[in-house]
């Protein structure tokens, strides 16, 4: 077991590894100057900042010290917001968008696994033809077309929440619910179809055979082994709704590190896209090891020895 | 299609004699077993047989003539400015009102219906057939090649796809084609996965090694052999890639990196709209209603070409019901019985 950890921890550190290197010598194919962008008269100046900040060394040069620095989980001064550094920028504003993901996911997968389970034990029935109907129907709209309507109808009209920003409790369940449907939809169709899979094994027919209720059946038997395929999942899951929805915070105004992502690409923030990217890599790369180590408790049989 | 009895079979009830005596008249048996069916014309007539899919294609059919007929439909022309009929409501001469530079919003937002639904179709394919090529090759040869592609795939899937869009879109500007090659480079990682499992799945099966022993070339196994087993799938997956393709477009206007003016799409047109959508809704709306049409109409499609494929599963849901429905009536009529009795 240690071994594996071990072994799944290195190939980690590679993969974190590999998306630095790939999007360091990506971001620097990008055509322009990030000071000139700023100030575009300004050549003199650009020069100085550029030196200042080590960019007029050799590629190659800047590639180690970068790795160097990202070894102390540093990563470096953002170009564009002077005086502040990428880390400061993650402390900030990664929590926001964290508790939106997190808030979502708590919302929508109970509800959309229990919706799944019901359309499957009550399978051709009006509930599932509904559950069909209702996923198709609210992924079939933009998400920022709903969040507007949502925000005229519940902010403007009832006034039962605030239209936009991200100051108390209140204000977090608008973008909350719009963030979940899609979750609620995606869980409950995956969900449907484990529990069916799961009704055509042998083992179901023993457990019936034996005279057991259907109650039963359905929560220790068929629930138990449907909700294993749905973690491995998991792990991609809660790493891109950790990262957020970049359009749901904008239209809700939600201080969060989406609007980050974008503006440092545009205004060739290299240390700041590069920051983001890398710690959205190892969120992602965090997740799976995690999700892949619970896999093993929970499910002794694809337990690593 | 009428249903065909299988009147008139030997085996029907129990042999006789006459069973073992020479059959005069072949003609008469083999007219009444169920005429044999090739395989995609089964399908499309099941589809064809689904209301709801029936549905589907009519409204798209009807989105997509609109997209192609406009500049015939309409007068106006989608990039000519009036500031003489500005900021109109929707009336007869504008059925979807005029935008704040005048020009007719039905004209754009169908040029857009056009923009949108080529990004979405050619967008949607692209990205998997360049999937479907690199899985294949790692799927097919494995070894060191499956290895290396397979970890540059975990490594591609790492990096949030918007940074590849963003960062092709800023390099590229804002055009269809550049929204295409942003969805294509973005996007082929997951069918790639997808792909390289299904060839694992198929390579050991024996009409493969029959192929090979015939001599026959691994882009002909793939293509002739194992492709047309799997076409299905890949339709269906295609189906739901759609409205992927062009909620990406969407999502990459409303961010203000999408289609540039005076192009449009639907994305932008929805986007730009919501901007005065207290003011002028017209302008919000109708774009965004087309938008959910079209990804409506595709996810009906997708499911009832998914029920085509494989009628098992309708019937299945079918038989559930019935199963319940009949539990229930015979509990009730137990009861009653028993209550009759006491």
């Amino acid at each position: 077991m240690t071994k594996y950890i071990l072994k799944r921890l290195l190939i980690s550190i590679l993969t974190i590894w590999a998306v630095a290197t790939v999007c360091f010598f990506l971001l620097r194919l990008l055509p322009g100057n990030p000071f000139i962008l700023q100030n575009p008269l300004d050549m003199k100046n650009a020069e100085k900042m550029m030196a200042f900040y080590g960019l007029d060394k050799p590629l190659w040069e800047q590639y180690v010290s970068y790795l160097q620095s990202l070894l102390r989980l540093d990563f470096g001064y953002s170009l564009t917001h002077v005086g502040r550094s990428v880390n400061d920028v993650i402390v900030q504003y990664f929590p926001i968008t964290a508790q939106l993901g997190i808030q979502a996911l708590l919302l929508g997968m109970p509800i959309g696994m229990a919706l799944g389970i019901v359309s499957a034990v009550r399978r051709g029935g009006a509930f599932d033809y509904g559950c069909q109907i209702g996923s198709v129907v609210s992924t079939s709209i933009p998400s920022f077309v709903l969040a507007a309507v949502m925000q005229l109808v519940f902010g403007v009209y009832l006034k039962w929440f605030p239209v936009s920003q991200w100051l108390s409790f209140r204000h977090t369940i608008l973008p909350t619910i719009i963030l979940s449907l899609g979750i609620i939809a995606g869980h409950c169709r995956s969900m449907r179809t484990l529990m069916l899979e799961v009704g055509r094994q042998d083992y179901l027919k023993t457990a019936k055979s034996k005279g057991i209720s259907n109650v039963r059946i359905v929560v220790f038997h068929q629930i138990r082994n449907a909700i294993l395929p749905m973690i491995t999942g998991l792990g991609m899951e809660i790493a891109s709704l950790l990262m957020g929805s970049y359009i749901i915070e904008k239209v809700f105004s939600i201080p969060g590190l989406g609007a980050y992502f974008v503006t440092s690409i545009t205004g060739l923030d290299y240390t700041m896209t590069m920051g983001l990217v890398v710690f959205q890599a190892a969120i992602v790369v965090f997740a799976n090891f995690v999700v892949d180590l619970l896999y093993g408790l929970i499910d002794p049989r694809v337990r690593i020895v | 299609m009428e249903e065909i009895k299988l009147t008139g079979h030997p085996f029907d009830d129990g042999l006789t004699d006459d069973d073992f005596a020479p059959v005069p008249d072949r003609s008469a048996i083999v007219d009444s077993i169920r005429p044999s069916m090739r395989y995609w014309p089964e399908v499309g007539r099941r589809l064809m047989k689904n209301k709801v899919a029936v549905f589907s294609i009519l409204l798209l059919t009807v989105i997509v003539l609109m997209a192609i007929l406009v500049p015939i439909l309409s007068p106006y022309e989608y990039d000519a400015t009036s500031l003489m009929s500005a900021r109109k409501p929707p009336s007869w001469e504008h059925p979807f009102g005029t935008d704040k530079v005048g020009r007719d919003m039905f004209t754009r937002v169908f040029m857009g219906t056009r923009t949108s639904l080529i990004i979405g179709v050619v967008g949607a394919f692209l990205p998997f057939v360049l999937g479907m090529v690199i899985g294949a090759v790692s799927g097919w040869f494995g070894g060191k090649v499956d290895m290396i592609i397979m970890r540059v795939v975990d490594i591609m899937l790492c990096i949030p796809s918007m940074i590849y869009m963003i960062l092709i879109l800023v390099v590229l500007g804002g055009s269809p084609t550049s929204l295409i090659i942003a969805l294509a480079l973005s996007g082929w990682m997951g069918s790639a996965r997808s792909f390289r499992g299904r060839i694992l799945q198929f390579r050991n099966r024996e009409f493969v090694l029959a192929a090979t022993t015939l001599g026959a070339r691994p882009g002909r196994i793939i293509v002739r052999h194992i492709l047309p087993n799997i076409l299905g799938n890949m339709a269906v997956g295609l189906c739901s890639a759609i409205p992927g393709a062009i909620f990406a477009e969407a999502g990459m206007s409303y961010i203000g990196l999408g289609i540039s003016p005076p192009m449009t799409s639907l994305g932008q047109l929805s986007s730009d709209g919501m901007q005065v959508f207290l003011t002028q809704f017209y302008l919000f709306f109708f774009p965004s209603l087309i938008i959910c049409l079209i990804v409506f109409a595709l996810f009906l499609f997708g499911n009832a070409l998914r029920d085509a494929l494989d009628p098992k599963l309708r019937d299945e849901d079918y038989l559930a019901r019935m199963y319940r429905k009949t539990r229930r009536l015979t509990i009730r009529n137990t009861k009653k019985e028993a209550a009759a009795n006491e």
